[in-house]
Order: C-alpha cells, then structure tokens, then sequence
C-alpha cells in the first residue's frame, strides 16, 4: 500500500540521528579550542598522553583525570577532553613511540622556549639503549656552558618518556634526577631498554667516561652503539677527551663526544 | 539574536562547544541524509563545524549578532556534503552504513529489528534521489528547517524549494511504492 505523503513525513522525521560522540571532541581539537588525552602503558607506568592539532603536547603520569584537567589548564591555557577515537590513534603511536620515540611524532612544543626547544628536539636524537650527559646536549646546541640550564630544561620537559629526557645523566656518569617519579624510575625506564644502571654507574665511579677500540683509533661514550661492538680484548678505556686525544684517538662521528669533559 | 550568539561574539573559544551541542546533530543528520553513509557523514560534520568556527573567528561582533545561526551552520554543511558526493564515485549505500547503532537484543529484538529495516530502506530511497531534490527533502522533514531557512540555505525562491520538497516527496512515495510491489511479486 502506498504511503500518503504525511505518512512519509513522519517517517522522514526517524532518519533524525544523535551525531557520534567523537565529533565534539574532534571539533573541539580540530578547532584549537580543547587538546585531547588518552590513557596509554608505558615502561614508566600508566600515562596520560595529550595532544592538540599541532602534535603531542604533554604526557604525565595517570591519576585523577580532574586533577590532570585542572594542570593542563593552568599549563596550557586550554581544556583537555578525553577521547576514544584519539585514544585508538595514539595508543598505537605511543606503543610504537616509547621504543622509537623521534619517529613520525609530531609534537606541539609552542608553551617552550626556543632554548627549551633545542635542548628537547636533541634529546630526541639520543636512540634507546643509550645515555649522554647534559653537557653534550649544551655543546650540541651551541651552548656548551649552559650545562644547567639544559638540566632545567629537561626538567620541565613537559612530554616525558616521548622525549626521551631518562636518556641525559649526569656529566659525572651518575643517573641523575628524574621529573616523572624520580631517578628510580630513570633506572627502571633505561633498563627498559636494555641498559643496566648499575654497570653504567660503576663504570662512572671509575672516572672512565670514554671507551675506544685500539683497532679503529676511535672514542665513544660508552652506551654509543659502537662502542658495544668493541670486543673486549680491543676495548680501551678513557677519563677524558684530551686523554683520548693525547693517546691519538678520534671521536667518533655517530655519538659526538668530542669537547665533553 | 539568541543568547548564545551575545555570548559567541563575546567569548568565541569557551561557548563554540554550546554551538556544537546545540547543532551536531542537526547537522549530523542532515549531511547523513545527503552523502548515505555514516562514516563519511561524520567527517563532514566534523569539517563542518570547524570551518565554522574558523569563520566566526574572523567575523566581527556585529555580523555575529545578525547571523542566522541554523540556516548559516546548515549551509556549510550542505556544501560540503554535496561536495563529498560530486568527488565520490556514485553512491552505494549499504544498510550496515545507514544504520549502525547497536542492537539491543533484550528489548523487543524482533520490533527492534523492523524498526531498523525499514530507517534503513528509507534512507536507502532517499539516497536514489536526484540531489537536489534530497537535500530539499531532508531539510525540510528530517531536520524541520522552514521554508525561509530552507529558501536561505540554498540561494533560491521559496516557491521553488517548496516545489522541490514536494517533487521529492512525490518520487520518494514511487520508490516506496514501486518496493512494496517488488516484495509483493516475491
């Protein structure tokens, strides 16, 4: 039987659908007026992990999530909502990210200074499984006697564990301080990745800061990807640059530890 | 002029989520009825409701004042979705697309389920309409825009929305008809 017009109408009048709940938020973050958040694992425990259009801006560790949203706008200036289509994009970035970190992340570092900046975009170098001391992080950025204030600049690091901040440590060779949960997460989060903080202190402790391989003439810090492939009957041992230098080594050109003392 | 208008032309960035409260469904509806699948439906709505607000931030306050909220909001979204279809190979609505809420199996399973059929069907119907015709329908009965809003949407007469709508309705009712005969044959 053919429905009269009326009839069609009201049934129009059912096709009048609630929009799914992701497009506030995606409005919200598409519109640079509210960032977003998801709850992600990591080795430095659960996180939060919030990002705007630009790119992450900031991870901390979970709690209250008012409590996160209070900060965040005292930080930012700008609400933070939580979001499940996000949570599935970033969930998968940040898995992939706590190993590899610099790559395909994009992050919104526009509350930092450029010195913030530059201290934090060459952390981002620093590849998992090693260390460098703040003061090779000074010199890289063409700073070498800002050695404190790169440590300060890492301390407010406000997108930890992404930017790999656990990887700098004392210019001694100790560990050092860490903003998200203090050195023994620092230890937990480099033995994360295949580095044991023990061996590395006390390898410190010794006043060695360098290792080289009799076979190449080339010094490394000793957590470079080169250096470990030195065999231990080649491997030499190092207390400083000029050390090194005097016994007619080079540095090497991958981890750069040249002009740290 | 509204409240929530004083209050965008006041404070832009903290009341535009009123505005999306407000209208996401609206819009969501209304961009579904024209481009037939949710997914696409909810990008558009999405890019919508941005530009939007990427135009009121340009705005001065007076013009804010004097907008027509809905009909404005509505034709940007209309744009855009007919955009999405002329970029788009032609249509294929599947029923999974058009409705996909989740199915409770507790209550009524079997009304439920009628219920669900036959949105469906009908917005199957409504896609197999020339576009123009569409949107005039889906304006006018789906959201219940007026004439007036519908006239300022689109950028023509009333008499010949109203003519729109009206054809629209008159080719949706064939369709019905024509699918009630098939299942008759069957």
């Amino acid at each position: 039987m053919t429905p009269t017009t009326a009839e069609l109408e009201i049934r129009l009048q059912t096709l009048h659908e609630p929009a799914p709940d992701a497009v506030l938020f995606d409005v919200l973050i598409g519109s640079g007026i509210a960032d977003a958040f998801v709850r992600a694992t990591s080795p430095a425990g659960e996180l939060y992990i919030a990002a705007s259009a630009h790119g992450v801006t900031c991870v901390r560790s979970a709690g209250d999530d008012e409590n996160f949203r209070r900060a965040y706008r005292a930080r930012f200036g700008r609400d933070v909502y939580s979001t499940s289509r996000l949570q599935f994009h970033l969930r998968s970035l940040a898995g992939g990210l706590i190993k590899e970190p610099s790559r395909g992340m994009v992050f919104d570092l526009r509350s930092c200074s450029e010195f913030e900046r530059d201290v934090l975009l060459k952390a981002l170098e620093i590849p998992a499984g090693e260390v460098r001391p703040y003061g090779w992080i000074a010199r890289e950025i063409g700073n070498p006697n800002a050695v404190r204030a790169v440590g300060t600049a890492l301390g407010h690091n406000p997108i930890p564990v992404l930017i790999p901040c656990h990887r700098v440590v004392r210019s001694d060779g100790l560990i050092g301080q860490y903003s998200l949960g203090g050195p023994a997460r620092k230890r937990a989060m480099l033995q994360s990745e295949g580095l044991d903080p023990d061996v590395l202190e006390n390898v410190a402790r010794r006043g060695i800061r360098f290792v080289g391989s009799d076979t190449t003439g080339i010094y490394c810090f000793p957590t470079c990807r080169n250096a470990k492939r030195i065999t231990p009957s080649h491997r030499v041992e190092m207390r400083s640059a000029a050390d090194a230098s005097a016994r007619g080594y080079r540095p090497c050109l991958v981890c750069r530890p040249a002009g740290v003392a | 002029m509204s409240v929530i208008q004083q209050r965008l032309a006041e404070d832009l960035e903290s009341s535009f989520v009123e505005v999306v409260r407000a209208y996401q469904d609206a819009v969501f509806s209304i961009v579904l009825g024209i481009v037939g699948n949710r997914e696409d439906a909810e990008e558009v709505t999405q890019d919508a409701l941005v530009r939007a607000f990427k135009a009121l931030r340009g705005y001065e306050r007076q013009r804010i004042f004097e907008l027509r909220l809905r009909p404005w909001l509505v034709q940007i979204a209309v744009n855009l979705a007919r955009n999405r279809l002329r970029r788009r190979r032609p249509t294929v609505v599947s029923l999974d697309d058009v409705v996909h809420e989740p199915v409770s199996t507790q209550f009524e399973p079997h009304d439920h389920a009628e219920r669900r059929e036959e949105k469906g069907e009908l917005a199957k119907m409504l896609a197999e309409l020339p576009v123009g015709y569409r949107v005039a329908v889906v304006l006018r009965h789906v959201e219940g825009l007026t004439y007036e809003e519908i006239s300022e949407v689109l950028h023509k007469p009333v008499g010949t929305v109203k003519v729109h709508v009206h054809r629209g309705l008159i080719a949706l009712q064939r369709l019905v008809e024509s699918d009630e005969r098939e299942v008759l044959v069957r």
